[in-house]
């Protein structure tokens, strides 16, 4: 088990044998051609050039004179495509073509990586095809529209929850039939390896920069740094550059209506077992059966984790922490009101668990949170739960 | 390992094998029994048993649903190790369970194999765990003395069919088709050539599955050299369309049976 589809006990490539020789190919293309001169030359033009890199990391007075710490915000919510799922669809859409592929699968909740997968088609000139579950395909009915206006054809998913988990598993089927000209642009730290790895690999960015950017202008490290995690990639990505540092990282899973009731915290509540392709902490009852989700927030409402927050999780690493629905809409609107600035609800759920860790920090303590996304496409939502007392 | 119920069918066969597949707790328990019941009367050489997990992404649409009817109708896996107790009790068929990674993994992989031997099962196969990640599975399998069933595709690489051919047991379950399960009137180009090259070295029988419902398929393969046939969609679609008219649902399921099996090929 000591090999490198695995973290620790985590990961691996459970999935039927007519996959396997797709795996193949792209693990070999992920070790040879990701890390060439080339790709590499061409992923940072695209990155600086169309998508808008670096974000900016911003220091915020009002948070941190409510807080009493030092709060700043990595802003992914300022890339191109309004999110950080944009640095992953524009990895993988090069080495898709790079791979000689000329067709695009990906799959979608809230519609954010679907909408990063278009773009990343268009400008790359690949068709795309994303798989979107009905029940949110209703939900999300702007970005069904963005990607239809960027060119990809929605796949309406209508088996089992017809979610975010149904839509995988409806493009996993498709990946088998269409091999030789399809390539699967997962989403997520999630799925078989080498997924987990490589997803991980084009996030790094956004940690990256934001070490650079606080030895800059604090000259030193964060105390702490919190992201969301639902698959987990923007957390992985803002966490890896940290882990051999003394620095707190925090994950904030989705608490739903509270770990009682229906929830997405998989890592909080779960307990491992297999989906998608790899070993991981799961929502499941006692035979194993897959259970749904449930989050206000639709990027975070997913019965399973990326496998290496599993491991981060059991050494004790990364502390995660349950953030409720409500928790997140209060938080939606206080950086909207206190920063102007409107959260994705996914990142919502960070600046909660921020504003209650702020207790423990002392004044000149630095506190990072990881804004994954933000938040348009969601205002209708939170204005339709908050009914009139918005 | 003693020869098993599987070994000794394979090696007395007088045609190619059918193996007929059901989904355990479709449309729920009793029917189930009655279906395995039939399923053998008609013709089923062995039986493969179906244990429903709520994500299968090998299976088309026709599986999909027999898989949520049955776990909507209360089936798990302690109740399939009962199903399987049940049909040992009247029946000396052999007997295989298909299922997915994490039903195995809940149990614990020794308890299930342990409990699949107990019931009376003689092979256990795992849509999700290439040969790759079969290592606890196989030892499991070995230690409670039943037939751990590996799969192979027209994809399978040169060196990956090598270690599945040394590690399988039973027999091969060979993916017919590029994609999931369901039926298929056509047989995937390439796929007969692939027969005779996986026959041609393996040391256990060869058994494509996938796509297959109809006596001209099933000729096709044997004509290859395959030592059975799979069918699976054909029949759970029968059971599927006879779900709420259960008068029906057995002489649905001998219908499907009668039309298909390889036996009856030999009179044409």
């Amino acid at each position: 088990m000591n090999d490198s589809s695995r973290f620790g006990p985590y990961g691996g490539r459970f999935v039927p044998e007519t996959l396997m020789a797709a795996l193949e190919e792209l693990e070999e293309a992920y070790r040879t051609i990701v890390p060439s001169e080339p790709f590499q030359r061409e992923m940072s033009f695209y990155l600086r050039e169309y998508a808008g890199r670096e974000t900016p990391l911003t220091f915020c007075r009002n948070m941190s004179d409510d807080l009493g710490c030092r709060v700043y915000l990595k802003r992914e919510d300022l890339l191109h495509s309004g999110a950080h799922k944009l640095n992953n669809a524009l990895g993988q859409a090069l080495l898709a073509r790079s791979m000689g592929k000329t067709r695009i699968i990906a799959e979608t909740g809230a519609g954010q990586h679907g909408v990063a997968s278009a773009i990343a088609g268009a400008v790359l000139g690949l068709n795309v095809e994303v798989f979107m579950g009905t029940e949110d395909m209703a939900r999300q009915a702007l970005n069904v529209a963005r990607m239809r206006m960027l060119g990809a054809r929605v796949v309406p998913v209508k088996s089992g929850s017809r979610t975010l988990k149904d839509a995988i598993n409806e493009a996993l089927r498709d990946w088998v039939t269409r091999l030789s000209e399809t390539h699967y642009l997962i989403g997520s730290v999630v799925g078989p390896h080498p997924f987990p790895a490589m997803v991980r690999d084009f996030q790094t960015v956004i940690g990256e920069e934001t070490r650079r950017q606080i030895l800059e202008k604090e000259g030193s490290l964060p105390d702490a740094i919190v992201a969301c995690v639902g698959g987990g990639s923007n957390a992985l990505g803002m966490f890896v550059p940290f882990l051999s540092d003394e620095v707190l990282l925090y994950g904030a899973e989705a608490g739903g209506e509270g770990l009682e009731g229906n929830h997405g915290a998989t890592l909080c509540a779960g307990r491992p077992g297999v989906l998608h392709g790899a070993y991981t902490y799961l929502l499941q009852d006692a035979f194993g059966q897959i259970l749904e989700s449930h989050s206000v927030s639709a990027g975070l409402d997913y019965p399973g984790v990326g496998p290496e927050h599993s491991l981060l999780k059991d050494c004790g690493r990364v502390l995660y922490r349950a953030v409720t629905d409500a928790e997140a809409i209060d938080s939606f609107l206080y950086l909207s009101r206190k920063e102007g600035i409107i959260p994705a609800l996914e990142s919502a759920h960070a600046v909660a668990l921020a504003r209650k860790l702020a207790v423990y920090q002392q004044k000149n303590d630095i506190l990072v949170i990881n804004l994954s996304g933000r938040g348009d496409k969601d205002v209708a939502q939170v204005a339709s739960l908050m009914g009139s007392s918005l | 390992m003693t020869a098993s119920r599987i070994a000794d069918a394979f090696q007395a066969r007088e045609h190619p094998l059918l193996v007929a597949c059901t989904v355990a707790g479709d449309p729920d328990y009793e029917a189930s029994l009655g279906i395995v019941r039939e399923l053998v009367a008609s013709g089923g050489d062995i039986i493969e048993l179906v244990m429903p997990f709520s994500d299968p992404v090998a299976d088309g649409p026709v599986m999909q649903q027999a898989a949520a009817r049955a776990l909507s109708s209360g089936m798990n896996t302690d109740r399939l190790f009962c199903l399987i107790r049940d049909i040992r009790s009247e029946m000396d068929v052999p007997l295989i369970i298909l299922t997915y990674a994490n039903i195995v993994f809940q149990r614990g992989i020794s308890r299930f194999y342990r409990d699949a031997a107990a019931a009376g099962a003689d092979g256990v196969a795992v849509a999700d765990v290439p040969v790759e990640e079969a290592g606890p599975f196989r030892a499991a399998a070995a230690a409670a003395g039943i037939d751990h069933i590996l799969f192979a595709s027209q994809t399978t690489s040169e060196e990956r069919l090598s270690s599945i051919t040394e590690q399988a047991g039973g027999f091969i379950y060979l993916v017919a088709a590029m994609g999931v399960t369901g039926v298929r009137e056509e047989i995937d180009p390439g796929i007969l050539s692939c027969v005779k090259e996986v026959k041609r070295r393996s040391g256990v029988p060869v058994v494509p599955g996938f796509g297959i419902s109809t006596s001209g398929q099933i000729r096709a393969y044997a004509a290859a050299g395959a030592d059975g046939v799979i069918v699976g969609s054909a029949i759970v679609g029968e059971i599927g369309g006879h779900a709420g008219d259960r008068e029906n649902l057995l002489p649905a399921v001998r219908r499907v049976m009668n039309r298909i099996r390889p036996d009856a090929l030999r009179e044409d």
